[in-house]
């Protein structure tokens, strides 16, 4: 499933991560369209969160590009890499436990993070609507003035899902969104990223098998660093390499 | 309604007591309580470094020195007739005015020296710190260092900084005689004005979005990066602030003491400092100011009544604070108010 | 110049030897643990007292020989002391733990003014110590010959214990991934208390090379302990070779700064060349690079 140049947003390029002789990432590729969803999927130690901290900058690779929208990205500052459109949710919510769910949300959405802008208090008319309109999409309007460290687990992954979005990242990574949670709100979280993607880039990272499956989208699957297999979640099910160092380490 | 008058009245007659005490005090114990004042100003810039940007400084005497010294190498030029040297070159056997000393006859130079050098200095050692994300444990021990290097630095140019005795011996600032009573209350009058403006400053900053990013960005470093803010400049404008506070603080309180010297500048002074603000509340503007004071008369009723055992109390309070009491006695005052 | 050049190296490595003894212990438990103790300095001074102790009831070579545990025990026990009352309960607060420990070293060095006074005691070492060696055109100070192989003593020793004995496993295991270790089996808890005694032991050990060159005051570890902390900044966390480079190159900076400018303007050197060099590796002298970064 090829993307045309205009319409691809992120391109991963034979990226290579080297921890003092384990290759975490092997000449890994991978490309990703402007509003398209995709899940990555693999076994422990595939490499899928090392991905994830690659594109962010968080690790830089010892070989490879990262291009956004064409522009090479791999050396940026880790702040300049969210500027420019990409923003991550990690594992372990990472909300500020101190601060209220809207001032988490506003610290997301503002758009001009130079110190002497921070000098003022309140929040401009645009930063309202985004923390308005992020606190429905992720249904904790009612919980707006309520100390982030006292949500539930479950509503602290949409908390932090949704400061990811208040910072009008064009590419979302979300690392296991559903870590920790039960049925109900994975397809709760599973129905809010069909929403989100609409209007966005996804790359979902998981292993959870029901909640990629309701996510409906392209699966990529890794494995020792490298690309294993790409297709369908039915294709995915069916491929026997797959099966073998994937599924089949599950049963 | 008493405990509402309480709360609300209790800054402001503290205030109108403070204005008054030049009428209701001995002019030591007015000049006493004008230093710890000016030590107050110091412990403002801990509270916005340390309390909520989470960066331990062990040197803050380095900053305080630079004030301190800026304004008392003006106060010994300018206190001489023209051409001669300061007393203590002369003792040393100089024969004529370092280059770098010459400005400082200028009051507008000396001024400016002391508002702007502190600042400068700090923010550009804290930039070269921060930039290569460099916080924690190594920042505070490479600020203790420093704090040293600078005191060494001080004792071992005799001829040039006063050593070990420092500068003292002031007559006059600008035109004022020090000795004159008016000018000392004066003196008070513009430390409790300054105090106060510092107090509503970092309030004002704590309670602005940059309070709030300094301190997302104590306790959430990465997500906030990954947000996409860069904590270093955030941290070099704390880090200034606090150095220019620290700057403030030396050079009134060099006026006030009369004297300042390496014994004031170096580790051990540096690292006081921090207990005046965990006492009080590192949280906390209001609690450091009270914090401070408090311990400064602590320090000055026992170290003078009973040498022996106030580095005893000294060293035991170090531990008390951070175990038993880390929020301080704000912490305390805030808990048994919830 | 040259026959300036030669004693200062030499002298830069004695230097060096002792920062690394001073450092070595505050580097183990800061890979462990992330703690800075501020009372390692008096430590030292422990040590040095300790040293003054014994070889005034047991003068000469045997007391030299008594005085080295006794100092390594005395101080691991005051360190173990420590950590158990204070390390431990501060242990996620790593800038508390400096200003608690800071207290510590407050109440030793006046405990130590009250019971030897504020002036320094000599340590009565005997005459082999007091003497030189001649080489060639040069004299070594037996005393610093004997520092440099005390220091290289207790490297190996270090390195056997990490290398061969079950606890330097555990220790190894607790310091690469502390949650896995426990889960192990490891008792963690005991393995850090064993680490800080340690190196406040081999402080106490740096106390007695201190006393055979100077005399003991109660202030004695203060005038070691900040290039100590600077070498542990410089030589990366939880490295025992770290260690060793960071405080040869300080001791070496520093000795060849005092050929051309006195020891207040070296210092500040120092402190200028571990600012400079933090700028291009923040990490110190070896980076371990671990697959589990901070979160």
């Amino acid at each position: 499933m090829t993307t045309a140049t205009a319409d691809l947003l992120l391109a991963v390029d034979g990226v290579t991560v080297d921890y003092s002789g384990f290759k975490a990432l092997d000449g890994f590729s991978l490309t990703l369209g402007r509003r398209e969803t995709r899940v990555v999927i693999g076994p422990n130690g595939a490499g899928k969160s090392t991905l994830c901290d690659c594109i962010i900058g968080r690790v830089r690779p010892s070989a490879g590009r990262i291009l956004l929208r064409g522009e090479d990205i791999t050396q940026k500052p880790e702040h300049a890499i969210v500027g420019a459109g990409i923003c991550r949710k990690f594992q372990a919510p990472g909300v500020l436990a101190a601060l209220s769910v809207a001032q988490n949300l506003a610290l997301a959405a503002r758009r001009d993070r130079r110190w002497w802008k921070a000098l003022g208090t309140g929040m401009s008319a645009a930063e309202q609507e985004t923390v308005a309109a992020v606190l429905a999409e992720i249904d904790l309007a009612g919980r707006r003035e309520v100390l982030a460290g006292t949500l539930s687990h479950g509503e602290k992954q949409w908390l932090e899902i949704g400061m990811v979005v208040a910072t009008g990242a064009e590419l979302l990574l979300l690392d296991e969104p559903t870590a920790g949670m039960g049925p109900a709100e994975t397809s709760r979280t599973a129905a809010l990223i069909r929403r989100l993607a609409q209007s966005r880039s996804v790359l979902v990272i998981d292993h959870d098998m029901r909640f990629v499956e309701e996510l409906g989208a392209q699966v990529t699957v890794m494995h020792q660093g490298r690309f294993l297999f790409q297709g369908g979640i039915a294709d995915v099910r069916a491929d026997a390499q797959v099966a073998q160092v994937y599924l089949g380490s599950h049963r | 309604m008493v405990e509402l008058m309480r709360r609300r009245g209790l800054p402001w007659l503290l205030l109108l007591a403070a204005l008054a005490a030049p009428f209701l005090m001995s002019g030591y114990d007015l000049n006493l309580l004008a230093r710890f004042m000016a030590m107050a100003i110091l412990s403002l810039g801990l509270v916005l470094l340390w309390g909520h940007g989470g960066i331990l400084s062990l040197g803050q005497g380095l900053f305080f020195g630079l004030g301190g010294y800026a304004i008392a190498m003006h106060m010994k030029l300018a206190d001489l007739p023209g051409g001669s040297l300061p007393d203590f070159m002369v003792w040393t056997g100089r024969t004529a005015l370092p280059g770098w000393w010459a400005p400082f006859a200028s009051p507008a130079f000396a001024l400016l020296a002391v508002l702007l050098l502190p600042a400068l200095a700090g923010a550009l050692f804290a930039w070269s710190m921060v930039r290569r994300r460099i916080g924690g444990t190594y920042f505070a021990i490479i600020t203790q260092a420093l704090a040293l290097a600078f005191a060494t630095f001080l004792i071992s140019r005799q001829e040039v900084t006063g050593g070990f005795n420092g500068l003292t011996g002031f007559q006059s600032l600008f035109g004022w005689q020090l000795a004159d009573q008016k000018v000392g209350r004066g003196l008070y009058w513009l430390t409790l004005a300054l105090l106060c403006l510092g107090f509503i400053g970092i309030r004002a900053l704590l309670a602005s979005r940059f309070g709030t990013l300094l301190g997302a960005m104590r306790d959430g470093e990465n997500r906030m990066r990954f947000l996409g803010y860069d904590p270093a400049p955030y941290r070099m404008v704390a880090f200034g602030i606090a150095a220019f506070l620290a700057g403030l603080s030396g050079a009134l309180f060099t006026l006030h003491a009369g004297v300042i010297s390496p014994a004031m500048v170096g580790v051990v002074p540096s690292i006081e400092m921090v207990i005046l603000v965990a006492v009080g509340g590192r949280m906390s503007p209001a609690g450091a100011i009270f914090g401070t004071i408090a311990v400064c008369y602590a320090r000055d009723f026992i170290s003078s009544s009973f040498p022996d055992l106030w580095l005893y109390l000294l060293g035991a309070l170090f531990i008390a604070v951070v175990t038993l009491l880390p929020g301080g006695l704000a912490g305390l005052v805030r808990q048994r108010r919830a | 110049m040259e026959g300036l050049v030669l004693p200062q190296l030499f002298n830069g490595l004695s230097v060096a030897s002792l920062y690394l003894l001073a450092a070595l212990g505050l580097a183990l438990s800061f890979g462990l643990m992330r703690v800075i103790n501020m009372a390692h300095g008096e430590m030292l001074m422990l040590g040095g007292y300790l040293a003054f102790l014994t070889l005034s009831l047991v003068p000469g070579t045997g007391g030299i020989l008594l005085a080295v545990p006794v100092a390594f025990v005395g101080a691991a026990l005051m360190g173990a002391l420590i950590q158990l009352t204070l390390v431990r309960r501060l242990l996620a607060r790593p800038l508390d733990t400096l200003i608690a420990t800071w207290g510590v070293s407050l109440i030793l060095q006046q405990a130590a003014r009250d019971l030897f006074g504020a002036v320094g005691v000599e340590v009565r070492a005997p005459d082999w110590l007091a003497g030189s060696v001649q080489l060639g055109s040069m004299a070594f100070p037996t005393a610093r010959l004997f520092i440099l192989l005390a220091t290289l003593l207790v490297l190996g020793a270090l390195a056997l214990l990490f290398r061969t004995t079950r606890a330097g496993l555990h220790i190894r295991a607790v310091n690469q991934d502390r949650a896995m270790a426990a889960m192990l089996g490891i008792n963690v808890g005991r393995v850090e208390l064993m680490m800080f005694a340690l190196g406040t032991g081999i402080a106490g050990l740096a106390g007695v090379m201190l006393a055979l060159l100077g005399p003991v005051t109660p202030t004695v570890g203060q005038s070691y302990i900040v290039p100590a902390f600077l070498v542990v900044v410089l030589g990366g966390v939880g490295s025992i070779q770290g260690t060793t480079i960071a405080a040869l190159m300080l001791g070496l900076v520093s000795a060849v700064a005092q050929i051309f400018v006195d020891v207040s303007v070296a210092q500040l050197l120092l402190l200028l060349f571990v600012i400079l060099f933090l700028q291009v590796r923040p990490q110190g002298v070896i980076t371990t690079s671990s697959r589990a970064l901070d979160g």
